[in-house]
């Protein structure tokens, strides 16, 4: 009894200081309950590093760590600025993010914001933040081709949703470097003022998924797809804004969660037959772009080979052996009129790749530019898995071509056909074709190049298992 | 009700603003105008077409668009303009029209309902993007026997999509037309002009235009500020419209989101409280 008193009267005390306070300070008490769990410092670099921020270049990646440092006599403002000095082709690039120690709370900000110049006009490869290894970039945020010029200007990186932002270290990253011989390389870029800022300014957010397409497909059990082309665009006082984001920004959602189901990280899972559609809302604005699927059956995969000997294969594309390197798996001879679509890169469901080769009229598979060419002078047979996904009519057929020596001066190839006959609508057919049946090939030293002909009589084909044996 | 109370409040703010300003003025015999007797109170509170007995349209895309090479065709359709939930949306579509490639409107009080002096103001939330240009503005009502820029006109608002945060308002007149308009800016801080409604106005009286947003007055005009004689002392009308392109703005690019909606929660004049 006695205590419940002076509990009452401390309590009693407490609230008439409580009181007092805030009649003093004329304020209500809503403005003081929510704290903030970590500092809502927005700074990165004004004059220098600010509180608990680290310098960590992209060095495994081949960025040079020399390349940062910082300037005081270019600056924008104050007495220090940052530089990068981004090197000439084929000497690296600028990388690196720059973290705190200290978490920061930076959901009252809308935008990343600082003050840039170069020593010639450049476009930046890719500047952002929320790099964290700890959250595997959960919250990274990219504006790609970043254009600055030869004096300082203001750029604006806004927030996708700021709410997300309460527990952040990585506060800045950029990557920059010549690509080619024709990018720009060898000249000084400076960033100044690099603060998140509440610029009040950051509006018509119009978030897309899937780069804003309506994607119809076909999905199967079991094998899941990832929601990609992840954008959010704002509009800011000196025009539209468009960054890459993850998928954490995102809230995703399944039509018909009996059929597929939709993760945090927009991946999605097939467990049902019938139809689904895949949506997402960013900070409850709807995003443009959908996944519609349609899911009929499992996958059906090209038949396992059998195991061999290493020795007694050369493979090119398959999960069952050892692959060569080969230059690419769709050459795209536009030039020569070539249609196809696929192959790059090949289907991969659940770590099973495939090839589908879609608007099919001629696809060349090569191995001969960067990579060295085949010597199948010891194998035998050709092996290749095809599944055709189309009606057949008669007078389809696929013609395989094989080139040797490509573009010398003794460059000799042979072909082989298989009429509509030979596959079956819808299913797996496994072709083993003699080498020896590939006749005016000659040698076959120097092969480089494996082409599927169709002449547009069959468009839509899977292709597994492309490998030569004895 | 709610609305008056409101308005009442805003008034009460900068209305010592506006003692100072007369305070300044070279004739001390000028009273205070005290702009509170409602002569039109638009609210859009009727679904559908807009009260016809004070809008009119101007439809089609005028000499050389409307003199600033604007691309919309105004039409009164109810696609461009209509009264849903007591706001009035004018939109701007980019569709194939008429040999045009915009389409959008133009509202009008022309011969229904003019006033010379008066407080007039709208409640408005803008569109936004590169090329769009809305604009709430009064020409003078003699423009038929009088033509432009004789008649005068008073740009309460008009403003660049691409410049969300900047509301401009001018005068034009005989020797300060077009480029030549007396003409002040207004940038709004940490805000945007399309992203929640705004109260664009004037109080025009004799040898005064003063011009205010929200509760913000930032321009006075008189007639020591324009470069050519003061025609603004006699009756004007009010225009509101979506323009599309045009000498002011430039055209829209492959930015700019079609369509876009200019919403107006309501028009509202006043004229002086007659004390005597």
């Amino acid at each position: 009894m006695k205590n419940n008193n002076t509990i009452n009267f401390r309590f009693m005390f407490l609230l008439s200081v409580a009181f007092t306070l805030v009649i003093g300070c004329e304020r209500e008490f809503s403005d003081d309950v929510e704290f903030a769990e970590f500092p809502p410092n927005g700074d990165v670099f004004i004059d220098t590093f600010s509180a608990g921020l680290d310098y960590f270049p992209f060095v495994d990646a081949g960025a040079d760590p020399e390349a940062f440092s910082v300037e005081t006599e270019e600056v924008y403002a104050g007495d220090a600025a940052m530089r990068f000095d981004v090197p000439a082709f084929g000497n690296g690039f600028v990388g690196a993010t720059f973290n705190t120690t200290a978490r920061r709370d930076l959901s009252g900000f809308d935008a990343l914001t600082f003050y840039a110049k170069a020593s010639k006009a450049a476009s930046i490869n890719s500047i952002g933040y929320g790099i964290s290894g700890e959250t595997n970039n959960k919250f990274q945020v990219t504006a790609n081709n970043l254009n600055v010029s030869t004096r300082w200007e203001k750029y604006i990186i806004p927030i996708p949703d700021a709410t997300r932002l309460i527990s952040e270290t990585g506060l800045f990253w950029l990557s920059e470097g010549a690509s080619t011989e024709e990018d720009e390389g060898g000249y000084v870029l400076w960033l100044d003022e690099v603060k998140f800022e509440k610029l009040g300014t950051i509006a018509q957010p119009r978030p897309a998924i899937l780069n804003g397409n309506d994607v119809e497909q076909e999905g199967f059990l079991g094998i899941p797809l990832q929601i990609g082309g992840l954008t959010q665009t704002f509009n800011t006082v000196s025009g539209d804004v468009t960054l890459l984001v993850q998928p954490s920004y995102f809230d995703f959602e399944s039509s018909n969660n009996s059929i597929a189901t939709v993760n945090e990280l927009g991946l999605v899972s097939i467990i049902g037959k019938g139809e689904a559609t895949i949506s997402a809302t960013l900070a409850n604005v709807a995003a443009t772009g959908s996944l519609a699927l349609t899911v009929e059956s499992a996958f059906e995969f090209a038949p396992t080979p059998p195991v061999r000997d290493p020795s007694d294969v050369i493979s090119i594309f398959s999960e069952a052996y050892q692959n060569v390197a080969v230059d690419y798996l769709n050459g795209f001879f536009i030039p020569d009129g070539q249609t196809t679509q696929g192959g790059a890169p090949p289907l991969d469901l659940n770590g099973d790749r495939i090839i589908n080769y879609t608007d099919l009229n001629f696809v060349g598979i090569g191995f001969f530019d960067d990579v060295a060419p085949i010597n199948a002078t010891e194998m035998t047979t050709l092996h290749v898995d095809i599944k055709v996904n189309e009606t057949l009519q008669p007078g389809d057929f696929i013609r395989l071509q094989l080139l040797n020596a490509v573009g010398g001066s003794n460059e000799t190839s042979g072909s082989v056909s298989f009429d509509a006959n030979t596959f079956t609508t819808n299913q797996w057919v496994s072709l083993d074709i003699p080498l020896a049946d590939f006749t005016g090939l000659g040698n076959r030293t120097q092969l480089g190049l494996l082409f599927f002909i169709t002449d547009s009589t069959i468009s839509d084909i899977f292709v597994d298992n492309i490998y030569f044996y004895r | 009700m709610k609305n008056i109370i409101k308005y009442k409040k805003v008034l009460a703010k900068y209305l010592p603003f506006l003692i100072f300003i007369v305070g300044c003025e070279t004739d001390d015999q000028q009273t205070v105008a005290r702009f509170t007797e409602l002569t039109l109170s638009e609210e859009f509170d009727t679904d559908g077409q807009p009260n016809p007995s004070i809008w009119g349209y101007e439809i089609g895309t005028g000499e050389n668009g409307w003199g600033n090479q604007e691309l919309q065709y105004y039409t009164d359709r109810s696609e461009n303009v209509t009264v849903q939930n007591g706001v009035l949306l004018i939109t701007a579509r980019e569709e194939s029209f008429e040999g045009s490639s915009y389409t959008s409107a133009r509202l009008v009080t022309k011969d229904k309902f003019e006033q010379r002096y008066g407080r007039f103001e709208a409640r408005i939330r803008l569109p936004y993007g590169q090329g769009i240009w809305p604009a709430f503005w009064m020409l003078g009502a003699d423009i038929d026997e009088n033509p432009w820029p004789g008649a005068g006109e008073i740009d309460i608002m008009e403003y660049r999509g691409q410049s969300p945060t900047v509301l401009i308002g001018s005068v034009h007149g005989p020797g300060y037309s077009g480029g030549d308009a007396i003409s002040k800016e207004f940038t709004l801080s940490n805000d945007r002009f399309d992203t929640g409604f705004h109260i664009f106005g004037i109080e025009w009286g004799p040898e005064y235009v003063n011009f205010y947003v929200d509760d913000v007055l930032y321009n006075q005009i008189t007639p020591e500020d324009v470069t050519g004689p003061w025609v603004f002392d006699k009756p004007f009308y009010i225009l509101m419209n979506l323009a599309v392109g045009g000498n002011f703005v430039g055209s829209p690019n492959e930015e700019t989101e079609f369509p876009q909606t200019m919403l107006v929660d309501y028009v509202r004049v006043y004229e002086e409280l007659k004390i005597n």
